[in-house]
């Protein structure tokens, strides 16, 4: 295999993992609060279908993306609503969220199908991108992708060092204890749902603006899904989101890659890999686990403020 | 407070519809089932096109009605159950997987006829109708052969079904026509409408070294990437130079709307029959959206010269020799498959990459 | 304005808070209707009347409950333990795989016996399929609302491979679908050319039976001593790791059952587009029946109308298929958020510092 052909492939393994990072990253925020959202495909057809929409009217990819990221908070206002505020089930709402989101865009985006714009290009960044081999898949990416990065480090950073951090996890370890510590179980839960909105609204962004710049209708083709799968293999852990987001990236173009190079394996064999490696993942990590929890003790479970 | 105002207006909107549109004699009622969206490019859109097409020609004739994303399990034996018992008297089913279930409601409703889109069954109310897509893809293969710097085409495909099959195949016999050295790489992507996946297939053929591309998928997301890389591309079902304006060679498109017309005439006169038929070029259902002009003067009246050829049958696309990709001759010279061995084709041609999946 | 926990929770909120979701549903309908400038009263009759206003309507109404109501009915005991099996949809499919596959290989085969061996195939293919789930949970402690999750995709995958693969129709001119299967082998639909079939009175034996169990058996106590807390098993002195096993291969065999009455009921072969969403469909259904066998089996026939309404809107009025997930959205939403009078009440006071200091909102359910 030549220089060539391995950077070609690490770039298209970074350009397809960028919406999975960026809706994980979001998913994994407000899981680790306690709260599962099984609505994310709804929210990033919500924030892709916003996204075009706003780039279109405006002309300016700028406030495309700006539209994509309000519209995914604001429509995780719903589910933040109903499971938190009104102790709904969130696996229902989070479904429901899915089904509304996936209505709602195509609804909302019947005049845009078809339409083009100039999508986001590539910005090579000086010295950098002739790095050999991970020059390209790094440093000659779209805004979105160093944004992604960017967000990435930033939530590791927060997660890790500050206090902030600190209190989402307690608030989805315990949320009775970190509600008797004095913080807002209810308040922290709703940024955090809000965060993943904003989120998963950014992917969607991303394949409506980067990836492929026009809007169709269920155009994000299972992501979410994916995306949560993407949580539970990462244990919950930022730099293992990463990690898991390229694996799962590569997965999925795998059979696109062999298939160039003459093998012919059931691309539905392959596309079964990353749910695969998730089982098995969770067993191993299970198993070193011992008697300890894996994800956030309150994971789906509501809460009822007590007084 | 909006609302109030709206309900109002929504009332007498009802009222207006409740009141007796036609007079004298009743049109004739013509049901679609689309699979997808309408959307704006690709199948559904062009069965949709072709609608509004022959709903605005037949006037007060014909009533046209369409469901869309009806899924091709349970619920579409239920629809087209639906359309029949609402008084329709034709009804156009155009998905393959419609076919077992219009047969069945077909059994119950015989005053009621089925037209289907891309099966091979047939019953006393059923008929189905195709169109020769590969004629055109024959023609665009031509294209992207005279294009071509590297020898190599590129071409995303969703399933290896014997109607893609034949488009790869007749857009690969185009290429060798004017470019005996090209080869066409197919890239599968098991899906009809991903387009972030029809992209990423793109960009790992243009790896491969491929300058021109084409597909038979449902988005316009490799011309579209053919338009970001900069090499050419081929659109299908809908002219889709809008999504790649400098990129776009041409479209391989499917105009629905002489079979429309044709049936509809048929139920009105009274003369429809069951039949199976198979329209192309000579019929106006495949056409060739205008030619790029980066392609030479010279290319292009080569590619009218066939296609008028093709058009009066003074040749067809799979006449002989054809060999398959080991080399091993299946059409001998003065030879052409028939129909029944192109709606069974399960093999690649001489001249592309790549094995065929099973 | 405040909202506050009541003391109990109120019977009858119970009863008014799904028509309250249901009134408010049909007034936002109405607007976005008439938004759409529709007449909104035509829209809502073509969405909740005129599909069952024919006999062959009902039929087709219970078509489209049965395999939801499967489903839903075996997820009605496991959630009622809060074992959150979200994985329906592949116990669905694989159910549906391997009935398909044995109703191909049975195909020249005449007797009594073939159906209910094809049916006990599907049925134990979901069980399988939820035993995979059960066996990672007891064993390894994998959370079960994520493993069944990864299962779902992987079920659907094995599909679509057998069906492009080794289950595709030799006759077929290699479209990815199967042979159809053979008479013997279709439940045997109830009456003239209506296509219910006699699954939909197991899905209602078996909503019987679950509505037994609950009340009048000792599984169905230790279910719901699990619900209030799973480490309660221990206390009560019983296994709950048996339960565990017991009630995901309960639910297993439900969804397995419901895709059986799929595809050898209306579809009648094995087709790449069995996964429709029916096992997610069923957990909504199950939440907004608050988990009591009555109440699920209303809220699929209302989830089930509304499929029906979507279609049926797009056919007479013209009204966008998005739309009816839009509207759906907005039931589900209504009918989930309307459950929380049940247990709070809105007082009009002045805000106060001081909240009441009871705790019994802590023992409702998350209904």
């Amino acid at each position: 295999m030549s220089m060539d052909i391995i950077e070609n492939i690490l770039f298209a393994t970074i350009r397809t993992g960028t919406p999975l990072l960026l809706v994980a990253l979001g998913a994994m925020i407000s899981e680790r609060s306690g709260v599962l959202n099984l609505g994310q495909e709804g929210m990033i057809l919500v924030g892709a279908v916003c996204a075009f929409i706003g780039a279109y009217t405006t002309d300016s990819l700028l406030i495309g993306v700006a539209s994509g990221l309000a519209s995914g908070a604001l429509f995780s206002l719903i589910f933040a609503v109903i499971a938190i505020s009104l102790v709904s089930s969130q696996i229902a709402t989070g479904l429901a969220l899915t089904i509304f989101g996936t209505g709602l865009s195509a609804f909302l985006g019947v005049d845009y199908v078809g339409l083009s714009i100039d999508g986001l290009d590539e910005q090579p960044i000086p010295l950098l991108h002739s790095i050999p081999l991970i020059g390209k898949a790094f440093f000659a990416q779209d805004l979105l992708v160093y944004g992604a990065f960017i967000l990435f480090a930033s939530i590791y950073y927060v997660m890790s060092r500050t206090r902030l951090g600190l209190i989402i996890r307690a608030v989805g370890e315990a949320p009775a204890v970190a509600h008797s510590m004095g913080y807002r179980v209810i308040l922290v839960r709703y940024a955090t749902v809000m965060f993943g909105g904003a989120m998963a609204g950014l992917g969607g962004a991303y394949l409506s603006l980067a990836y492929t710049p026009m809007w169709t209708e269920g155009m994000s083709a299972g992501r979410g899904w994916i995306a949560l799968a993407l949580v539970v293999f990462a244990s919950w852990r930022t730099e293992r989101v990463l990690i898991g987001a390229w694996l799962f990236a590569f997965a999925s173009i795998l059979h696109l890659v062999l298939q160039g190079f003459g093998y012919d394996i059931s691309p539905n064999l392959l596309a079964m890999l990353p749910y695969l490696a998730t089982i098995i993942a969770l067993v191993m990590m299970m198993q070193r686990a011992g008697t300890a929890q894996l994800a956030p003790r309150s994971l789906g479970q509501p809460y009822y403020p007590q007084n | 407070m909006k609302a109030p105002t709206l309900i109002s207006l929504g009332l007498s909107a009802a009222l207006a519809l409740s009141s007796p549109l036609h007079a004298a004699e009743d049109p004739l009622k013509v049901g679609f089932v689309y699979v997808s969206p309408i959307g704006d490019a690709g199948w559904t859109y062009m069965h949709d096109r072709a609608r509004k097409i022959v709903d605005k020609e037949f006037g007060d004739r014909v009533e046209t009605t369409y469901v869309e994303s009806v899924s091709e399990g349970s619920d579409s034996q239920r629809v087209i159950r639906n359309l029949s018992a609402n008084g329709h008297d034709l009804i156009f089913t155009t998905s393959f997987g419609y076919m077992n279930p219009t047969l069945r409601v077909a059994r119950q409703f015989p005053n009621v006829r089925y037209e289907h889109a891309t099966g091979y069954k047939t019953a006393e109310n059923v008929g189905n109708y195709q169109a020769r897509a590969y004629q055109g893809r024959y023609l665009a293969g031509m294209a992207a052969g005279a294009m071509t710097e590297t020898d190599t085409i590129g071409y995303v495909a969703g399933f290896p079904i014997p109607e893609v099959l034949r488009g790869i195949n007749a857009f690969t016999l185009g290429v060798r026509e004017v470019n005996p050295d090209a080869s066409v790489s197919v890239s599968w992507i098991n899906s009809w409408h991903d387009p972030a996946k029809e992209r990423e297939s793109a960009a790992s053929l243009i790896r491969q070294d491929a300058d021109v591309l084409t597909m038979h998928a449902d988005s316009p997301a490799v011309v579209q990437a053919a338009q970001d890389e900069g090499v050419y591309g081929i659109g299908y079902n809908s002219n889709m130079k809008s999504y790649g304006p400098d990129a776009h060679l041409t479209s391989v498109m499917m105009h629905w709307e002489p079979i429309y017309q044709e049936k509809i005439q048929a139920v009105l006169n009274d003369s429809w029959e069951p039949e199976s038929i198979w329209y192309g070029l000579s019929e106006g259902v495949v056409k060739m959206a205008p030619m790029h002009s980066d392609i030479p003067e010279a290319v292009v009246e080569r590619i009218n010269t066939h296609r008028d050829a093709l058009i009066n049958g003074d040749r067809e696309v799979f006449q002989g020799p054809i060999n398959n990709q080991d080399g091993e001759e299946i059409v001998a010279k003065g030879d052409a498959l028939k129909d029944q061995q192109l709606l069974e084709i399960n093999w690649y041609v001489e001249g592309i990459e790549g094995k065929l999946p099973n | 304005m405040r909202i506050e926990a009541r003391p109990t929770p109120s019977p009858t909120m119970r009863y008014l808070s799904p028509l309250l979701a249901l009134g408010l549903t049909l007034i936002t309908g109405a607007a976005i209707f008439s938004a759409l400038g529709k007449a909104p009263l035509a829209s809502l009759h073509a969405f909740f009347i005129e599909p069952v206003s024919t006999v062959y309507g009902l039929s087709e109404l219970f078509v489209k409950v049965t395999p939801l109501l499967l489903c839903a009915t075996g997820l009605t005991l496991c959630f009622r333990a809060k074992v959150w099996n979200i994985g329906a949809e592949g116990q669905f499919v694989f159910g549906a795989l391997i009935a398909g596959a044995v109703s191909l290989q049975l195909a020249d085969h005449q007797g009594f016996w073939v159906l209910p061996v094809v049916i006990a195939s599907g049925v134990l293919a979901g069980m399988a399929w939820a035993g995979i789930a059960a066996l990672l949970l007891t064993r390894f402690r994998a959370h079960e609302i994520l493993t069944t999750i990864m299962l779902n995709y992987i079920a659907i995958q094995l599909l679509l491979w057998s069906v492009h693969g080794p289950l595709k129709s030799p006759s077929g001119y290699n479209f990815p679908e199967s042979e159809l299967f053979s008479p013997q082998t279709l439940l045997p639909t109830l009456w003239g050319q209506y296509r219910v079939t006699i699954a939909i009175f197991i899905a209602l034996l078996m909503l019987a039976v679950v509505w037994t169990v609950l009340n009048r058996t000792l599984l169905g106590y230790q279910t719901r001593v699990m619900g209030e807390n799973r480490q309660a098993a221990r206390f009560a002195g019983f296994n709950g790791n048996r339960l565990i096993w017991v009630l995901l291969l309960f639910s297993g065999g439900m969804a397995g059952m419901a895709g059986v009455s799929e595809v050898n009921g209306p579809v009648g072969q094995l087709t790449t587009n069995l996964a429709l969403g029916y096992g997610y469909t069923a957990i909504i259904i199950v939440f907004m029946g608050r988990m009591h066998p009555l109440g699920v089996l209303l809220a699929s026939l209302l989830l089930g109308l509304t499929y029906l309404g979507g279609e049926n809107a797009q056919m007479t009025l013209g009204l966008p298929k998005s739309i009816t997930g839009v509207f759906q959205g907005l039931l589900l939403f209504f009918l989930l958020a309307c459950d929380f009078l049940i247990s709070h009440r809105i007082v009009l006071t002045p805000m106060r510092g001081h909240r009441p200091s009871n705790t019994s909102t802590r023992e409702v359910t998350s209904s």
